[in-house]
Formats: C-alpha cells, structure tokens, sequence
C-alpha cells in the first residue's frame, strides 16, 4: 500500500524534461545587457541551458522548436503579484490576499494557500509568465506577512521558495493601519524588530513573566527575526520621497535589514539616495497622476532616472494598480523604452525594459538560476511571434524548466466556445 | 460664425417637450401660455481657442472611418477639417509640418471616463461620482460634481484624448446624468462641455448595486431586485410623461392654464428625456444574460440602450447586440477583479467587431485613458490571431468614430472628414504599436498640446508648486 502511494507520487513529481530542446534561428534576446543575438539557438537539456549563441549544432535526437521569424527571451518573471493565492479579487473566499480579522500579522505566510490550479496561472503563463514573487497585501496591522516564489509551470508542485520577504506598509496606508499617523506606524515597525530581537535572544522567555506584555504576537515576533537578521527581505511600501528616506535610515539601526522598496512612486527626487543604499525598487512605470497626496510627483519617467541612478528595477504588480496583471509586463516595459522619446522624459532602452522583467526580479530576489538565457540557467524560455515588447505580439511557446508548456487556458476555452457565435444543434454549454 | 452654428446645433437638441409650433388657432388671439420644462439650464460655455490653418502632410493617416491614408494630408482650417488626401492645398500663411514617418489619427474619444468627479488626489473629499443615498438617482448630474482641476485631463490629453464622456458611478440603478467634455481645460465644467452633445443617463445592473443596497438591508439585494427596482421607476417615468404630453397638449390648445403644469421631478425629468429619445443611455453591464434582461426592459417601457459598458461577456451574445444596434463599450484585457468579470477573454472587442455590432474601447480609469490606442491595439491582435485580419486603419473606429456614436456626436467630431472639427492627434510612430507617444493635439483646430513645448502642456491649479509640477509624465 504505501509503496504504491510513492510509486504513484514518483510519477507524479517526475519532470518530463529529459528530452533535449533545440530553439533554431530566433532573435534571442538574452537579457544580459542588450545582447540580442540574430538567427540565435538556444538548447536545453534536463531542464537546464546548455548553449546559446550562433552556428551551434543541435544534437542528436533534440526536439526542434522552429524560431525563424520569431523572438526567443528568458521566461518573464513578475516581481510582485497574487498570482496562485487569489482566484477572483472581490470574491472573498477565493482571495487569500489579506486577514482583516486575525490577530496574527508578520507571521502570516502566503506559502500555505498556493493554489497550483488557481486559473489566472494559465493565463498569466500565456502571456509569458514563467516565475512570480506572490505576496500579501496589508490586512490590519504593517506586517502584511511573508511571500513566496512560485513558478507558473502546469505542474503540482509549483512552490519554489518559501517565506522569501516580509511585506511591511509604511506611507499612508501604513499610517491609517498603525491608528492613523506615520509616527504610529513607525513605533509599530521599530517595536516589532526590538521585540524579534529580544525573542531570538530568548524565545522561551518572550511569553513568560514581565515579557507578557509584549504587543505582539510570539509567532509574528518569531517570524521577524529573519527579517531583521537579513535573512528574508523586507520588501517596505512606501511612495513619498520623505517616506522612502525614512525607510533608508533603518539600516544604521537594522544593519542587516535586507531593504527592498515597492511603490516609490516618489523614488526619482531621492534616486541617488536609494542607489547609495544600494536598495533596489518594485514598481511600474506607468504611474503618472497624482492620485494621493504622498505620489504627488508620480511620473513615467520614475523608472528611467532610477534606472539611470544606478538602482536595480523589477516590474511588479502591487495593491492592484489600477487593473494591471503580470501577463501585461511587455506592456508596461515597452511603454517605459517609449518615454524616452518624450522631450524632457527619460526612459529605458529596450535591452533595460526586458531586463526589468526578467534578469532585474531574478537579481531582486536571489534567484540566481533565472532571469537570462545563459549556460547553466533554468530552461525558462519564450518564443514570441514578434518584439516581445509590443502590444501586438504574444508567445508561441512557453517552456519552464525545459517543458513546453501548454497554450491553453480558461480564456481560450471560453473563446473556442463563442468564436462560432450563436448555438445550432445544441446548446453552446455543449460545445468542448 | 462658429457661434451661431452652436447655436443651431443647441436647438436641435432642444427636447420635444419645448413649445412647438402652436396648431392654427383663432385669428387674433395670443399663443397659449405652455409651461415646459427648461432644456439646457447649464449650457455649455466652451469656446474654441485660436488656431492656426495647418497643414499635416507626409503622413500615414487612420482616418477613424477604417480608411488608411499613406501618404496621407490634412488641412485644419477655421477649426474644422478643411481637406484631407493624399495631397492638399496648402493656404499662403499656413503652418506646415512634414510629418514623414508619424501617424495621424483623429483625437481619441472615451466613452466611459470619471475624470473630474473621481479626480486625483482620490482622496474622500474629492469623491465624487456616487449619489449612494438611493438605487435610483437620476437627479443628479454628473457635471455638477466635475472638477475642472483634475489633472487626470493633462494626462488623458499627453494620451491623444479630445472628447470625453463622464459619467456617474454604478453604486445605482440609476446613477444620474452623464456629460460630454472637450479636453480642453476651463474655470467651470461649463467651460469644457461639449456644445450640444446630448446628456445621458448612467444606468447600471448586476453586483454593484445589490452590493451596495442589499449590505443595507435595502433593495435591491438580488439581481431580480434589480430589475423589479428598476421596472417600477420606468413604470412611474411613463406615468411622468403622460401627464406631461397631456398638459402640453391640452396647453398647446388652450385648454390649460400654467398652473395646470404637473409638477416637475428632477429625477423623472432625466427619465422622460430618455422616453422621449433625448437622452441616451449608457448602462454598465457586465453579463450577456443581463444585458438580456435589460434589452428587455428597455423594449417593455419603450426606451433604447444605447451602449453597454464594461461589457465582459458581449462576446456571447455578439447577434442580439448587433440585432438591437447598441454598441459594447469594453476593455482589452481586464477580467476576473469580480465574479461578473470573470469570463472576460481578449478577442471580446474583435468577437462583437466581428459580429457587425458597434465596438467601441473605453477606460473607465484615470491611467487607462492614457492609452487607449494601445488597449485597441491588443484587441486588435487577439482577433488577428484567430485569423481575423482586422487592420488598424479599422481598429481606430473603436477609439473615435464608434464612440462618437455612442455619444450621438458622430455627425461632428470622431474621423477626419471635411467640415467636421479638428480633433486631430500627430503621433510620434505608429499608435498601434508600444513605442509611440502623441507629439500634438489639436482641439477644434486649435494646438492644445505639444510634448515639446512647456508652453502648450497643461498644469491643473492642484499641481501647482507641488513636488513634479510640469515634469513631462
């Protein structure tokens, strides 16, 4: 009995990758620098890179994926997102986004509701999303809790790593969260590391006599000690300029505060600061209204000039903004390589707005083996019928870990029903 | 000139219950005092700022009737479009731009917009779009809540946006009257509205507003709550006008006196309007089965729906829409935030195209608007990928004529034909494609926008001395 269960399980977890894939005569952008390579090939065995560049051989054997004409980049990787925890926004039971009514906070981890089934995986992969950051958004207290890394891949187990960062509000919607002002919200932050690191001295003793009146949580206190020794990110939301140098601060206190900005809508005024700091930045580019008091100098040239102050950019998508969805990163990429063309703007060049949605959410978050098309790398390739870039092109093959991956999604099936219009013979419910 | 033509235009709008010609009475008797109820209390005070006679040539032109020019010419001349061809004549004095490699389209229209009473900053004072007090509010008046400082219309302009639709919220069954603006900053909202341009009525089904009642404890709680809700106001409206006809009737003959009036009702005043035809409706629906139910109830009280917003599921019941002539005012891609949004696909603008139905891309969201040349550029490929070949000189009907005529201003504005005005956007590259930018915007002939000139780049009053003011966005 129990041998057949882990038969079954060893079927199940095995890869299907032990074909050899061959890309043949693409543009292969690689993500590294600008390097675009014309009539490029791109070979992946076991799921790894194993060549690329020109006039390489395909071996023996090899599946051939036909490139000529089309555009071959790493898998996109969306810097931040809700991808696989939320199934339908305002459908509360489908959306693990947030607690309002828990008592627990930092200690909340997003990795025990991955949902590997959840539709918008589909729909995002097709759109050339290969790897998602997934993370929490503020419930009721600034410790949103932690986020994890997945893949997008058609497959079981799509969790790659847990607990990778703490999201932590500050700015406005901190404020209203801590009782109302920012001096609350930062009492909340500096008293939820003091008490980390009064729990990792002792945690037997933070629940027991005078420590009872801690004003959080054993758990939520537990889970900051990684924080603050560095060894998960605190990705910080924060939009005003003010704000962002505050959070910049934290260091001389927190040496080993892994600092990672989402929002900063206000980045650009204090670019060399956080370029200083060596503190790279979560956003998109196309914030450009003042729609709260503290993102009143939101421009779409905000990514351009922190780019050009030398700080590390991802695209993400956060809080929402404004109906965007992973599946968009080309979208939001190529419209930031177009500001550079607006007088006085400033904008990236092509090979930096594929970078911001590959190599750059790789580097943010450690992921090392992703991000580029590069010996070695994990064979998250896209093949597109165009400039990945442009509105009008899209993926005709998405491979993860060196599987192709299916082009099918709810989106397409809802789409092959209806594309005949109105029923004959029988009930469109009939149709596949 | 320009004048008096708005003028004309202001009374062929006028609304059937104004005074018509009295029938032949008795010679030498006064015409009969008729009370009606006042057509255009807040007109329009927009006025055309000056503009140049310019000639855009050597460019590729979209010319919004699925017409692509290339080379392609315009003359803008007296605010309105004075030729447009492959060449045309070029006036002594003229201003001249060689357009080699850049698009011209005409200005981009949205349909669905909340600019001015959902502004930035979108903070509660400045919230603004939702009379939430009762399902049906068709009172009140969307422009009465504009702020003309929003600079939410800077951006929409940098966007290629020239004509706008704002509209109510859809907390409410009805959710009030929306207006036609020009983007073209003034002091009031009065400044910007578009002379002429018919009023609608906002109307909305599905889960907002049993949402926002039925939390209450109120109705509607259910989508039949909707509709029974909705039914009885429509009863009631008939009731309205009935009495109305009647007086005037009786007025017109002299049989009434002034005091024979029915009393007026704001919100049934909005209603009798859409009865009568004057007033069009715009009805943010999510579902093809409501969308259904509404084509019904629309027939039953004998009122026309003239555009679905939002329209997610269009594409299911493209047939009916295009049996019934009402357009679908939708997005390229939004889907899934709600559960009536979620069977959303992308070929859902080219599926309704495709149909023979009128297709039209709205924003409905300050940032969207920006570009929502790009939105159709993304329907358009979702549809080219299922083999459609929709061209983009086509796909520009989505963002200006179709529109129009969900506006019912498509005899003047909306495509670059001769005599209509110079809505007119030079982009830098092709529209449809991600790297291209508006490089100017003509309103009514007149250069409301250059991205290379700080002196032709709008800042709201709100932007003023703020952190960023006058950074080009």
């Amino acid at each position: 009995m129990k041998r057949v269960f882990l038969l079954a399980a060893a079927l199940v977890a095995a890869p299907v990758t032990a074909a050899t894939i061959a890309i043949t005569g693409g543009t292969v952008a690689t993500a590294v620098g600008d390097n675009v390579i014309e009539n490029g090939t791109v070979i992946m065995r076991d799921g790894r890179i194993t060549a690329v560049g020109k006039d390489i051989a395909v071996p023996a054997g090899a599946t051939v994926i036909d490139a000529r004409g089309k555009y071959v980049t790493p898998g996109l990787i969306t810097a931040m997102s809700t991808l696989a925890i939320s199934e339908v926004d305002a459908v509360n039971s489908t959306n693990d986004i947030s607690a309002r009514g828990t008592p627990f906070s930092a200690a909340l981890d997003v990795s025990t509701a991955i949902n590997p089934r959840a539709t918008p995986i589909a729909i995002n992969r097709l759109g050339g999303v290969t790897r998602a950051v997934t993370g929490p958004e503020i419930g009721s207290e600034i410790f949103g809790g932690q986020g994890a890394i997945i893949s997008l891949a058609d497959a079981g187990d799509i969790l790659m790593r847990p607990r990778v960062f703490q999201l932590i509000e500050l700015g406005e919607d901190g404020a209203r969260a801590a009782g109302g002002s920012r001096p609350a919200a930062w009492l909340n932050l500096r008293n939820g590391f003091a008490e980390a690191q009064r729990y990792a001295r002792n945690p037997a003793a933070f629940e027991s006599g005078r420590d009872r009146d801690s004003l959080i949580k054993a758990l939520d206190a537990a889970a900051l000690v990684a924080v603050v020794e560095g060894r998960e990110a605190a990705v910080v939301h924060v939009e005003r300029a003010s704000d962002i140098v505050e959070v910049l601060k934290l260091r001389s206190d927190f040496p080993k505060l892994r600092l990672i900005l989402v929002g900063a809508r206000e980045g650009w005024l204090v670019a060399d600061k956080i370029a200083a700091a060596k503190v790279p930045v979560i956003t998109l580019p196309l914030h450009d209204l003042p729609d709260q008091f503290e993102t009143l100098a939101s421009t779409r040239s905000n990514v351009g000039r922190l780019m050009a102050a030398g700080v590390i950019v991802g695209l993400g998508v956060f809080n929402g903004d404004s109906g965007a969805q992973p599946r968009n990163l080309p979208y939001f990429a190529g419209n930031a390589v177009a500001q550079a063309a607006v007088p006085g703007g400033v904008g990236l060049t092509r090979g930096q707005a594929l970078a911001t949605i590959t190599r750059n959410p790789a580097q943010i978050f450690g992921l090392g083996d992703l991000g580029t098309l590069e010996v070695g790398k994990r064979g998250d390739v896209v093949v597109w019928d165009g400039d990945p870039l442009e509105l009008t092109s899209a993926p005709v093959a998405v491979l993860i870990d060196g599987v192709a991956q299916p082009m099918t999604s709810r989106q397409t099936l809802l789409r092959d029903r209806y594309k005949d219009g109105k029923p004959t013979d029988m009930p469109l419910q009939y149709r596949p | 000139m320009r004048r008096s033509v708005l003028f004309a235009l202001l009374g062929l709008s006028a609304c059937a219950t104004a005074p018509k010609p009295p029938p032949p009475a008795i010679a030498n008797s006064k015409p009969p005092e008729v009370v009606a109820i006042p057509l255009d209390p807040y007109p329009s005070t927009y006025r055309a700022y000056p503009g140049v006679t310019t000639v855009i040539r050597n460019a590729v032109i979209y010319d919004g009737t699925g017409r692509k020019l290339a080379p392609g010419a315009v003359r803008l001349e007296n605010g309105v479009v004075a030729e447009i061809g492959a060449t045309v004549a070029v006036p002594a004095g003229a201003t001249v731009i060689d357009a080699q490699g850049k698009y011209v389209t005409p200005g981009v229209i949205d349909i669905h917009s909340h600019l001015g009473d959902y502004p930035s900053p979108a903070v509660e004072a400045n919230s603004d779009g939702n009379e939430a007090t009762s399902p049906a509010r068709p009172e009140v008046w969307a422009e009465h809540s504009i702020w003309p400082q929003d600079a939410g219309f800077a951006r929409a302009l940098a966007g290629g946006v020239t004509t706008m639709h704002v509209l109510p919220g859809s907390a409410n069954l009805f959710g009030g009257r929306g207006v036609t603006l020009k983007n073209v900053y003034g002091r009031t909202a009065q400044d910007m509205k578009f002379p002429g341009a018919a009023y609608s009525l906002k109307m909305a089904c599905g889960e907002n507003p049993k949402r926002v009642y039925g939390s209450k404890g109120q109705m509607p709680q259910t989508r039949m709550g909707n509709i029974a809700y909705a039914r009885q106001v429509w009863s009631d409206a008939v009731e309205y006008k009935r009495r109305w006809d009647d007086y005037t009737k009786r007025a017109r003959l002299g049989t009434a006196k002034p005091t024979d009036a029915p009393r007026r009702d704001l919100a049934k005043d909005t209603l009798m309007g859409v009865l009568n035809g004057e007033i069009l409706v715009e009805n943010h629906c999510y579902r093809a089965d409501e969308m259904a139910n509404v084509i019904a109830m629309s027939h039953e009280f004998g009122y026309k729906v003239t555009a679905f917003h939002h329209a997610v599921e269009s594409y299911k019941i493209a047939d009916l829409l295009k049996a019934e002539g009402i357009c679908s005012a939708m997005w390229a891609d939004w889907y899934g935030f709600k559960m009536e949004s979620y069977d959303g696909i992308r070929e859902n603008i080219a599926l309704v195209d495709r149909a023979g139905a009128c297709a039209i891309v709205h924003s409905d969201d300050p940032n969207g608007i920006q570009r929502l040349n790009q939105e159709a550029a993304k329907a358009m490929a979702a549809g080219n990928r299922m083999g459609m070949g929709i061209t983009p000189e086509h796909a520009w009907t989505w963002l200006s004529l179709n529109p129009a005529k969900g506006l019912g201003i498509d005899k003047r504005t909306g495509s670059l034909e001769v005599g209509k005005m110079a809505d007119v956007v030079l982009w830098n590259a092709n529209p449809f494609s991600v790297y291209a930018r508006p490089e100017r915007v003509w309103i009514d002939g007149a250069l409301i926008y250059d991205w290379a000139d700080p002196n032709r780049r709008p800042v709201a009053d709100f932007e003023l001395g703020q952190p960023g003011a006058g950074d080009p966005k």
